[in-house]
C-alpha cells in the first residue's frame, strides 16, 4: 500500500508542476519550478500541512523538491528548539546537509567523468 | 535625438511584444497528455524512491533512511545524466522528470558536463550550481525566515 501512495502522490505533485508549465507563459524554466517547489514545500511545513502528507505518501512527498523545503523548514524549526537564534539561521541547512553535499560532490565527479553526446 | 528614458522604454516594449508573439506562435500544449507523462514519470521515480526508503528503514532511523534515499536518488540521477539518459526520460515526463529530487540531480550535472571546456572553476565549478544555486539560495531564505518567526513567535 506504501507503495501505491508514494506513485500516487508523489505523480499527482508532478503534475502540479506540469500544468505549472504548461499554462503559464513561456518564460517558466526549471529552475522557476525547482525554486518554487522548495518555497512552497517549506511554507507548507511550516504551517503544519506537509508532514501529514509525508506520513501519507512517504518517499511520495519527500522525493520531490517539496520535500526539500520541508526538510529545511523542519532543520530550521528544530533548530530554533534547540539553540534559539542561531538553530534558526543554521538548522535548514544542517538537516539538507547530506543530500546537498552529496549533489554536489557526485555531481562533480559525474560531470568530469563524462561527456555529453549530441 | 531620443532621450534615453524613451529608448528603454522602447527597448522594453520591443521585448514585450517579442514575449508576446513567442507565446502566441509556441505550439499550444497537449496538457492532458503531458500531465498524464508527468503522473507516469514522477510517480514511477517516487516509487524506486519508496523502495530503496523502505530497504533502508529495516536498518536506520527515520532522519537518517530519509537522507540515505535521497543521497541515492540523487547518485542514479547523476549517473543516469552523465550516461545521456536521464535526458530521455525527461523528453518523456516532462515535470515528472523535473519536480523530484532527481531533477535537482540533473540540473546540477548537466550544465557543468555541457561548459566543462570553459575550464574547471568557472565551467564545472560554477556551472554545478547553474540551478542549483538559486535552489539553495531561496531555500535557505525561506528556512531561515520561518526559523526566525518560529523564533518570535513561538
Amino acid at each position: 500500500m506504501s507503495f501505491v501512495l508514494a506513485f500516487v502522490v508523489g505523480g499527482l505533485i508532478c503534475v502540479i508542476g506540469q500544468l505549472w508549465m504548461d499554462l503559464t507563459r513561456s518564460s517558466i524554466t526549471p529552475a522557476h519550478i525547482l525554486v518554487g517547489f522548495v518555497i512552497g514545500g517549506a511554507i507548507l511545513s511550516a504551517l503544519g500541512l506537509y508532514q501529514p502528507l509525508v506520513d501519507l505518501a512517504g518517499a511520495g512527498a519527500t522525493i520531490p523538491l517539496s520535500g526539500f523545503g520541508h526538510s529545511l523548514a523542519q532543520g530550521a524549526i528544530e533548530g530554533v528548539r534547540e539553540r534559539g537564534l542561531m538553530g534558526a539561521i543554521a538548522g535548514g541547512i544542517e538537516a539538507t546537509a547530506f543530500g546537498v553535499a552529496v549533489a554536489v560532490i557526485f555531481g562533480y565527479i559525474i560531470a568530469v567523468l563524462f561527456n555529453p553526446r549530441d | 535625438m531620443k532621450g534615453n528614458v524613451e529608448q528603454q522604454q522602447e527597448k522594453e516594449d520591443t521585448q514585450e511584444e517579442y514575449r508576446l508573439l513567442v507565446d502566441e506562435v509556441k505550439p499550444k500544449p497537449n496538457i492532458l497528455k503531458n500531465c498524464i507523462r508527468a503522473f507516469l514519470v514522477g510517480g514511477a521515480i517516487c516509487l524506486i524512491g519508496q523502495l530503496f526508503l523502505t530497504f533502508y528503514l529495516g536498518s536506520f532511523g527515520e532522519m537518517e533512511a530519509g537522507a540515505l534515499t535521497s543521497g541515492t536518488m540523487v547518485i542514479i540521477a547523476a549517473f543516469l545524466t552523465g550516461i545521456g539518459v536521464y535526458d530521455q526520460i525527461g523528453k518523456f515526463g516532462g515535470a515528472g522528470s523535473i519536480v523530484p529530487i532527481t531533477g535537482f540531480a540533473n540540473s546540477i550535472v548537466a550544465p557543468a558536463m555541457e561548459f566543462k571546456r570553459e575550464g574547471f572553476v568557472f565551467g564545472v565549478g560554477a556551472r554545478l550550481f547553474n540551478i542549483a544555486g538559486p535552489v539553495l539560495v531561496y531555500g535557505m531564505l525561506v528556512s531561515c525566515l520561518i526559523g526566525i518567526i518560529y523564533f518570535l513567535f513561538a
